[in-house]
């Protein structure tokens, strides 16, 4: 077997012996039905309503909440090898430093996307059986999409978590940047960009420049992703208040959301290509 | 191809600092070799060159005659036990074995053989986490001799291992010399590390001390012979009288032994002598220890004088 599937493999495995798959895959189903059952309780009613509405409100939650875990999940993959004195071990072994890194990280996505995949479809499988009536065909295509997207995001901060782990002399200090990541993607980001907007108080910065901008950080391209696909309205607020003027083309939300996918993860294979072990 | 390992001024440098500074030695195959020297000796960094996980600053290196430098495939020849590695706490034994088995392409049939030499079957099937540091030192003894390889490198094995793991572990790379295969020990026990290997690289400071056979070495290093002479009664301040006359310094022993440094050179004759001697009741010989000539390597000035290579 090629080196980089026995390592992927191997991975892929510890996340389900370590119960994190099983674990996500449970928190995605419960926040996908808990998100679609209580979604419209403000309105005074419970009970699966708009899809819409729902696949928005699971689009914000999956913003804050997918980063976090390909960070947690990979954070310490090279550096707690380091740790625990098996690094030296697993490089004497005939597989190139770029090899070890790249099954890591397909092994941590492999399990990340199963987890979205049986989380949030079990989810819908529920949902559709509660509702029969509702139009699930269309409902298939939009939590394929979001399921796809979230599981590229995954990707994107696995990649980033890899690269942090390579590039820190210890676990907690990884633990560390990883939180600062996540705090600066998810969070800081935004509100940069929202001060910015404020600051330039004009339409031409709004137009020319701000859509480009929401490209640099992946959660707002994932966000883009599965919002501009929703229709305008479904809870879907935030986004169209944001970008209203913009009409970005899916093709290039797609290509972006699949370089963020692949940036993290090939400057931590240089990255440790040239690291002094 | 008679040497697993050729080093040709060898050099390792980390900004100003030499880690390895014009090392050359040649490790015959069929030996086992220990890589000796203190902390920050070099011992480490010379392991890294070997199994090409750093590149040299200067010099040439041979394994198995290749430069190991990112050579990922020379790897598959080679094997490593890692100075006091964890492992993977969550896999069994036979797990770990099947993943690196893997990894090297090596026979999986090897992974239960493996086991059983190692003295692991009965607890090839629990998990990495339970077992006693001994035992972990023993499963990274049989990932190290995963795909039958021509060089094996041991870092600090017998660590947390009783002394009859250790012998059993002695056995091992025994078998392992004795097919032909090449084992560089790196270890600070020297006592007992001395009766197990046929010679030495010493280390200090990036430097090398010396090399070769411990036979030759010990010649070389021309340490005294250590006699323990037993006196007859009230004999002994007339056999020390005597020895400081013919040149030697008898030192008294609070067992009643007397102690004395012969030269090599004169060894025989002075042993001769001693034999014939009437108020000597009993004797025994000393040869130099590798110990006693690590401290001699190590006690000297840094001078080439006292390199022996």
């Amino acid at each position: 077997m090629n080196p980089i599937l026995t390592v992927a493999t191997k991975e892929f495995r510890d996340d389900f012996r370590n119960r994190w798959t099983v674990a996500l895959t449970i928190l995605f189903a419960l926040l996908a039905l808990g998100i679609a059952w209580f979604g419209s309780a403000a309105a005074g009613r419970v009970g699966f309503t708009s899809f819409d509405a729902t696949l928005a409100s699971l689009t914000t939650l999956g913003a804050f909440v997918i980063p976090l875990i390909g960070l947690l999940i990979a954070y310490d993959t090279i550096v707690g090898e380091r740790d625990d004195g098996t690094l030296l071990l697993m490089l004497s072994y005939p597989l190139a430093r770029g090899q070890l890194v790249a099954g890591k990280f397909l092994g941590h996505c492999g399990a990340l996307a199963v987890a979205t995949l049986a989380g949030f479809g079990l989810a819908v499988a529920i949902m559709q059986w509660m509702q029969p009536a509702a139009q699930m065909a269309q409902a298939w295509l939009q939590i394929g999409r979001f399921i796809v997207s979230a599981s590229l995001l995954g990707a994107c901060f696995v990649g980033l978590a890899c690269l942090i782990s390579v590039q820190t002399a210890d676990k907690a200090r990884a633990a560390g940047l990883a939180l600062i990541g996540w705090l600066a993607t998810v969070v800081l980001f935004d509100l940069a960009l929202l001060a910015l907007l404020v600051v330039s108080g004009g339409t031409a910065f709004e137009r020319a420049v701000y859509p480009y901008l929401l490209l640099l950080n992946p959660v707002d391209v994932f966000r883009l992703v599965n919002l501009t696909a929703l229709g305008e309205g479904a809870g879907n607020d935030l986004l169209t208040g944001m970008t209203a003027h913009h009409n970005y083309s899916p093709t290039l939300l797609c290509l972006a959301l699949l370089a963020w996918a692949v940036a993290p993860f090939a400057w931590a294979m240089l990255a440790f290509r040239r690291k002094e072990i | 191809m008679n040497h697993a390992i050729e080093l040709d001024t060898l050099a390792k440098h980390y900004g100003a600092l030499a880690a390895l500074d014009g090392v050359s030695a040649r490790v015959p195959r069929g030996q086992v070799i220990g890589l000796l020297g203190h902390n920050g000796a070099g011992k480490s960094t010379l392991i890294k060159l070997i199994l090409g996980l750093i590149a040299p600053s200067g010099g040439r290196l041979q394994v198995l005659g290749q430069p190991p430098w990112r050579a990922h495939a020379l790897r598959r020849r080679i094997g490593y036990l890692p100075e006091s590695a964890t492992f993977y706490a969550n896999l069994t034994g036979r797990e770990l074995l099947d993943y690196l088995a893997r990894l090297k392409q090596a026979p999986r049939a090897q992974v239960s053989a493996l086991l059983e030499r190692v003295g692991l079957a009965h607890a090839a099937d629990r998990r990495i986490g339970t077992y006693s540091k001994g035992m972990r030192q023993r499963v990274g003894l049989a990932q190290a001799l995963l795909g039958s390889p021509e060089l094996v490198l041991l870092d600090e094995p017998t660590t947390g291992l009783d002394p009859q793991a250790t012998r059993e572990l002695y056995r091992i790379v025994g078998e392992l010399r004795a097919d032909g295969r090449c084992v560089l020990v790196s270890s600070h026990l020297l006592a007992e590390l001395e009766p197990h290997i046929d010679g030495a690289l010493i280390l200090r400071q990036g430097r090398l001390l010396a090399a070769g056979s411990l036979h030759a070495l010990g010649e070389q290093a021309a340490l005294p012979a250590q006699v323990l002479l037993r006196p007859r009664e009230q004999a002994a301040p007339e056999l020390i009288a005597r020895l400081q006359t013919g040149g030697l310094s008898a030192r008294a022993r609070p067992d009643g032994r007397l102690e004395l440094d012969v030269p090599r050179a004169s060894k025989l004759r002075v042993l001769r002598e001693l034999l014939a001697d009437p108020a000597v009741a009993d004797l025994d010989v000393r040869e130099p220890t590798l110990a006693q000539l690590y401290d001699w390597l190590g006690a000297g000035p840094q001078s080439t004088a006292q390199v022996i290579a």
